[in-house]
């Protein structure tokens, strides 16, 4: 009964958040249920996989641990300490002892088992647990080569994830970042990271040799685009994570643009095939559709302000931008041909970095007001109140989880001697503020999608 | 709001070219060394034509209010004597970078550096520099000149900077 509870509660809470994320009419201020109290996180019990011999036995531990740290810092769950178990799982087709469960508090109880076969293939099976009910919940096998056990911790997060907060999860996914740095000379370096979302397997994208900033994800493969120093000014690029191969996008010398200017962050229709981005031609920066097939290119602004940071809907029918055409940056929201272009961010204060939520109904940004900066979110449409979901010293870039609960943003603290930048990330309610585990100086976080 | 900080500015524009990267100290006496002065026999100044002529004897930075990229008088007068000093030596070719201060978001810093590189161009072009000398480039924030964290070195790092890159006399 009490997991029951708890499962509806926890369910609850995504309920209002959906409830909110569909009000989409103006009838009064956002909805702010959500930020109104933080619900208890779900205790689980994770158990170190079994496995027949030592190496199993290892891996299966190892995989119990990435599990327990996924779904610790969602913030939704409270793995139960693993000193307090009663019973030793030595079998996991057999009903465990689900009075010794409910006696460490757990709701729900995870087991699992790591073996090898013929093929030298890893074999990941699991089932969990409603220790209330003394119901199976969920009961998977995944494969694969034995080089991918994190991958398989993250792809049974996922799935205990999804089953119990009916949401898809966001653990085997990447992000990728910036690392600042300075050269043997003090020049700053600004180099693309990527890594696993939980911090392992980090490797460098670019060398020192340019500045990369500003990533960005494909919503359907292993693309992503950024912008480059390498031309001598910033410059869109698009890079392919598989193959390596790296491409301006704009070289100046496209017929469409004149002028040779800059080229900024370039964002991905959701379709994956078409970019919007802001281009620069005598200083005045307009937006540009760009279609990654035709290389056809399409200006959708055109006034003599800055248009910049461009943002699809999911539906890839209109697109968000900041403008500073009303004197001082705000955000606008236009149809994706440049049409009916119309503002919506009418606070005090400076507003930039619009990123639309892959759920639709919400735009995260940047607010910037005397000397604070904060991560808000908004309704797409422009109706109700911001919510602000942090503020500090200095913010910017937010990231969506592909799933649209978490946002990771660039944050800055103060420190005499120049601001010190890390990623954070926090969730739609402005809850679980976390500090991403990056090395040394971090800015730009980009999140895939979730990896087939 | 914006007047004080771009009076400020002028002030100590030319104090800048002085001690780029730490405004804030005052030139100290200790950091000539002896044995420099003893085996220096260059007569005093720079070599004209040179990289040092040009930041010495016409400035090769111009400052902006924050969030903005017109220019102000002091910067007019540091850009004219920029196009007189490039009117002399016609071989050389600059290179225009322009700088925000880091309390701005990354994208819109870029665009704004562009925006203060393109003001400085335009000015140069109106006082008769052949624009085919003259490329421009944004940092946006990532490369501050001034690396406290103090409004005067953000005015600092607000800027436009003239970079020769070729046809000076070495």
């Amino acid at each position: 009964m009490r997991f029951l509870a708890r499962l509806a509660a926890l369910l609850g809470m995504i309920t209002a958040l959906a409830a909110a994320a569909s009000a989409q009419s103006g009838d009064g201020p956002l909805v702010v249920t959500v930020t109104e109290g933080n619900v208890d996180p779900f205790p689980i019990a994770i158990t170190d996989f079994i496995g027949e011999d030592a190496e199993s036995v290892e891996t299966g531990a190892d995989i119990a641990r990435v599990v327990t740290n996924n779904l610790e810092s969602s913030g939704l769950f409270a793995p139960v300490d693993q000193d307090a178990f009663i019973e030793d799982i030595s079998n996991i087709d057999l009903r465990p002892r689900f009075a010794d469960w409910r006696l460490v508090n757990a709701s729900a109880l995870l087991v699992g088992r790591v073996s090898v076969d013929e093929q030298g293939r890893l074999l990941v099976a699991f089932r969990l647990w409603d220790t209330a009910a003394e119901q199976q919940l969920l009961g998977m096998q995944f494969t694969s080569v034995p080089e991918n056990w994190r991958r398989l911790a993250h792809k049974v997060s996922d799935a205990i994830y999804e089953r119990l907060t009916g949401e898809s999860g966001f653990f085997d996914t990447r992000i990728v970042y910036v690392s600042e740095g300075e050269g043997p000379e003090g020049e700053p370096t600004r180099r693309l990271v990527i890594m696993d979302q939980d911090g392992a397997n980090p490797s460098f994208l670019t060398d020192r040799s340019y500045m990369a900033l500003l990533p960005n994800y494909s919503p359907t493969n292993q693309q992503i685009t950024y912008v480059s120093f390498r031309d001598l000014q910033a410059t869109s690029y698009l890079y392919d994570l598989q193959t390596g191969r790296q491409e301006a996008l704009f070289d100046g010398s496209n017929a469409a643009i004149t002028g040779g200017g800059q080229s900024l962050s370039a964002r991905f229709h959701p379709n994956g095939r078409e970019l919007v981005m802001s281009v620069e031609r005598r200083g005045r920066h307009d937006l540009y559709g760009f279609d990654l097939r035709t290389r056809a290119l399409r200006q959708l602004t055109n006034n003599p302000s800055d248009d910049t940071e461009p943002t699809y809907s999911p539906d890839g029918e209109q697109i968000a931008f900041a403008s500073n055409r009303s004197g001082q940056p705000q955000l606008y929201l236009m149809n994706a041909d440049g049409s009916e272009q119309r503002r919506i961010s009418f606070g005090e204060g400076r507003y930039t970095s619009p990123v639309w939520s892959p759920r639709g109904d919400l735009i995260a940004f940047i607010k910037q007001q005397g000397s604070m900066f904060s991560l808000g979110v908004m309704r797409a449409d422009g109706s109700g109140e911001e919510r602000i979901l942090y503020d500090g010293y200095f913010v910017d870039t937010p990231a969506w989880s592909p799933n649209g609960r978490i946002l990771l943003f660039t944050r800055g603290d103060y420190s005499a001697n120049g601001t010190r930048y890390s990623i954070w990330s926090v969730d739609l309610g402005g809850f679980n503020l976390r500090r991403l585990p990056t090395q040394g100086a971090a800015s730009d976080a980009a999140w895939s999608p979730l990896l087939d | 709001m914006k007047l004080a900080p771009l009076a400020a500015l002028a002030a100590f524009s030319l104090l800048v070219t002085a001690c780029a990267s730490r405004p804030d100290e005052t030139p100290v006496v200790e950091e000539t060394r002896d044995d420099e002065v003893v085996t220096d026999n260059r007569p005093a100044g720079p070599v004209p034509g040179s990289l040092d002529d040009f930041e010495q004897n016409a400035g090769d930075r111009v400052f902006f209010g924050l969030d903005r990229y017109d220019l102000d008088g002091a910067s007019r007068e540091t850009l004219r004597r920029q196009a007189a000093w490039l009117g002399q030596y016609p071989n050389a070719r600059i290179l225009i970078a322009g700088n925000a201060d880091e309390r701005g978001t990354r994208e819109y810093n870029l665009a704004l550096g562009a925006r203060r590189a393109n003001s400085v161009r335009d000015f140069l072009v109106s006082q008769g520099v052949d624009a085919s000398r003259i490329s421009t480039v944004s940092y946006g924030k990532e490369r501050p000149s001034c690396m406290q964290s103090t409004e005067a070195c953000w005015a600092q790092n607000r800027n436009g900077i003239t970079v020769i890159t070729s046809g000076a006399v070495s």
